[in-house]
């Protein structure tokens, strides 16, 4: 009834509005099963698997909260670390540096890649291949090796013996491909008829990316960088042996230090403390949800616009 | 003035886009370089085929930790491929719109969990699980099985999703009307058609899987010895790097940057792998 009435009131007919014919109530759908058990064995086992994947996430989350978040106190976050109150501050504060240093290389360099690939490099360029397929490389290598790279360039080649700015720049290549590949999807989303209204007012390709295309994207690109700070704040293999372990706030960009994850695993691997590891997880947990939930609410704002 | 400006900016650009071709071709100089005379010294065959690591008495031989990598790999498929598959099936094909909205965002928090977190969580809930009602002392191929199977479903989940949904709704139409339960029509007419990029998602799952290092450190045992068996312990070739970099000095340093190409090579090869899935879905 109320179908038949949208369709008057819009005149055209909308298909989308027709009811469907084959919907079915529970009850014919169980009769349906009843006629087909391969088929309903078949949903059973949908569920079952969806159940398990949702629990296990759950119970994880759950399981390390309820656990660590007791042990929440005062002691955890004071502003120096000994081998007794066990402090996140100093690696919360590396973590934060070591963010800042990987993003303040690898975002030029991944934003100004993607204007050359989007905005000038002409199709078919042979060069333009090369650097999807070395992107798509950098994408999978693991953290090891890109560990094993800092290590034996940064700190060994360049003498930057254990250091912060070694891990910035290890880091920094290792979410290059994802500034690059979520900017590079920005730029596209970009209408051409801004880029035509930009040019037919006069204006240079320059001044046309710089005020009309960038700020376009820049939800886009945002989102992308919220992305890499998500792996930088949970990295630790990368980490180990470019910046070190040293648990404290590091003097200057050549001395060593160590990032809230890497905390985490030496924390973890003493086993001496076993319960203040609970709640370095939650501390890394939780940074690890905000940065997730910002990232999605721009993702969803770009859907939006 | 503003043409030389448009110029330099242009050739600025052309160079940020060089950035990631010099990195691979450093990465790949400086692993090779520093990795393949040790091989050399060692021995290929013994490097790679040899039973043996006793970095002590210069026995470098590191086929147990190949072993090591592909089993828990294997585990790690059996585990997370069904589980993911059919999540993201119940995902594309069964879940109501609200409840889509809880899980979507859940799949990609799974995703966002720091290997460590992850690691944790293994040794503190997996482990002794096994030790408890399992058998053995914990710490091994299975849990570290268990473990990666779960880490590797966000991937699996998200890309089989996607392609589900490029699947032309009219392939799910004209079965139904042929008759064919809800069942039937997705997994004989829609599936199929997606087998391409759900492949795609199984080899990047395996990518990642023997990619892992610190949560397979902190649950599988770590023990340098050839597979005994699924409850006891095993070493992965990332394991091995971590481990032992530590304290290394000159041909053992060397064997382990070593290992290092061999997992570099391993990586490659699943990409080109990848790449080749997915250009050969997007022709169909």
């Amino acid at each position: 009834m109320v179908a038949s009435e949208k369709i008057e009131n819009t005149k055209e007919i909308n298909v989308e509005n027709i009811p469907a014919m084959n919907t079915q109530t529970w009850k014919e759908r169980l009769a349906s099963y009843k006629r087909t058990p391969g088929s309903l064995a078949v949903m059973v086992m949908v569920l079952l698997a969806s159940c398990i994947t949702i629990a296990a996430l759950l119970f994880l989350l759950i399981y390390i909260l309820a656990n660590g978040i007791p042990y929440l106190n005062a002691d955890l976050f004071s502003w120096t670390y000994t081998s007794e109150n066990v402090s996140v501050v100093p690696a919360l504060i590396n973590t934060v540096l070591m963010a800042g240093i990987s993003l303040l290389l690898a975002v030029p360099f991944g934003i100004g890649s993607a204007i050359y690939l989007v905005e000038y490099a002409k199709k078919g360029n042979k060069l333009v291949k090369l650097v999807r397929v070395t992107a798509e490389t950098l994408t999978g290598i693991p953290s090891i090796v890109y560990g094993l790279f800092g290590m034996l360039f940064f700190v060994t080649a360049l003498h930057w013996k254990f250091s912060i700015l070694a891990g910035g720049c290890t880091l920094a290549i290792m979410v290059l491909p994802i500034i690059l590949r979520t900017t590079e999807e920005a730029l596209i989303a970009v209408p051409d008829s801004f880029r035509e209204g930009s040019f037919g007012l006069g204006a240079g390709k320059l001044r046309t990316i710089f005020k009309i295309i960038l700020p376009s994207a820049v939800p886009g690109i945002l989102s992308g960088i919220i992305l890499s700070t998500g792996r930088i704040v949970g990295e630790t293999a990368a980490l180990i042996y470019t910046a070190g372990t040293v648990a404290a706030i590091p003097k200057d960009l050549f001395s060593s230090g160590r990032t809230l994850a890497v905390h985490m695993y030496v924390l973890s691997n003493e086993g001496l403390h076993v319960n203040q590891a609970y709640a370095t997880a939650v501390v890394l947990l939780v940074l690890v949800i905000l940065i997730n939930a910002l990232s999605s609410f721009l993702a969803k704002k770009i859907q939006k616009v | 003035m503003a043409k030389y400006k448009e110029k330099v900016m242009e050739i600025v650009f052309l160079l940020a886009a060089c950035v990631s071709i010099l990195a691979v071709a450093l990465i790949c100089a400086f692993l090779f370089a520093n990795g393949v005379p040790a091989m050399k010294e060692i021995g290929f065959a013994d490097f790679l085929l040899g039973k043996e690591w006793r970095p002590g008495n210069d026995i470098y031989g590191i086929f147990p930790m190949i072993l090591g990598s592909i089993y828990v790999t294997a585990g790690a498929i059996v585990i997370g491929v069904p589980v993911g598959l059919l999540t993201a099936v119940f995902m594309a094909k069964y879940c109501p719109a609200g409840l889509y909205k809880v899980i979507k965002p859940g799949v990609e928090l799974l995703a966002g969990i720091p290997s460590v977190v992850y690691g944790f969580f293994g040794m503190v809930v997996i482990v002794p699980f096994i030790r408890g009602y399992i058998g053995g002392n914990g710490s091994s191929i299975l849990s570290a099985s268990v473990l990666l199977g779960l880490m590797i479903l966000p991937t699996i989940i998200s890309q089989s999703e996607a392609s589900i949904r490029a699947v032309p709704e009219s392939y799910y139409e004209g079965s139904l009307a042929l008759g064919a339960t809800h069942e039937r029509s997705v997994f004989c007419a829609v599936l199929p058609a997606a087998k391409s990029g759900i492949l795609a998602g199984i080899i990047l799952g395996v990518g990642r899987a023997i990619g892992e290092t610190m949560a397979v450190i902190m649950v599988a045992g770590n023990q340098a010895v050839m597979p005994q068996g699924i409850l006891k312990g095993i070493r992965t070739l990332t394991a091995n790097i971590v481990l032992e970099m530590g304290y290394a000095q000159g041909l053992h340093r060397e064997a382990l940057i070593a290992t290092g190409v061999v997992l570099f090579v391993f990586i490659l090869i699943i990409n080109i792998s990848f790449s080749v899935v997915k250009m050969r879905g997007e022709r169909n």
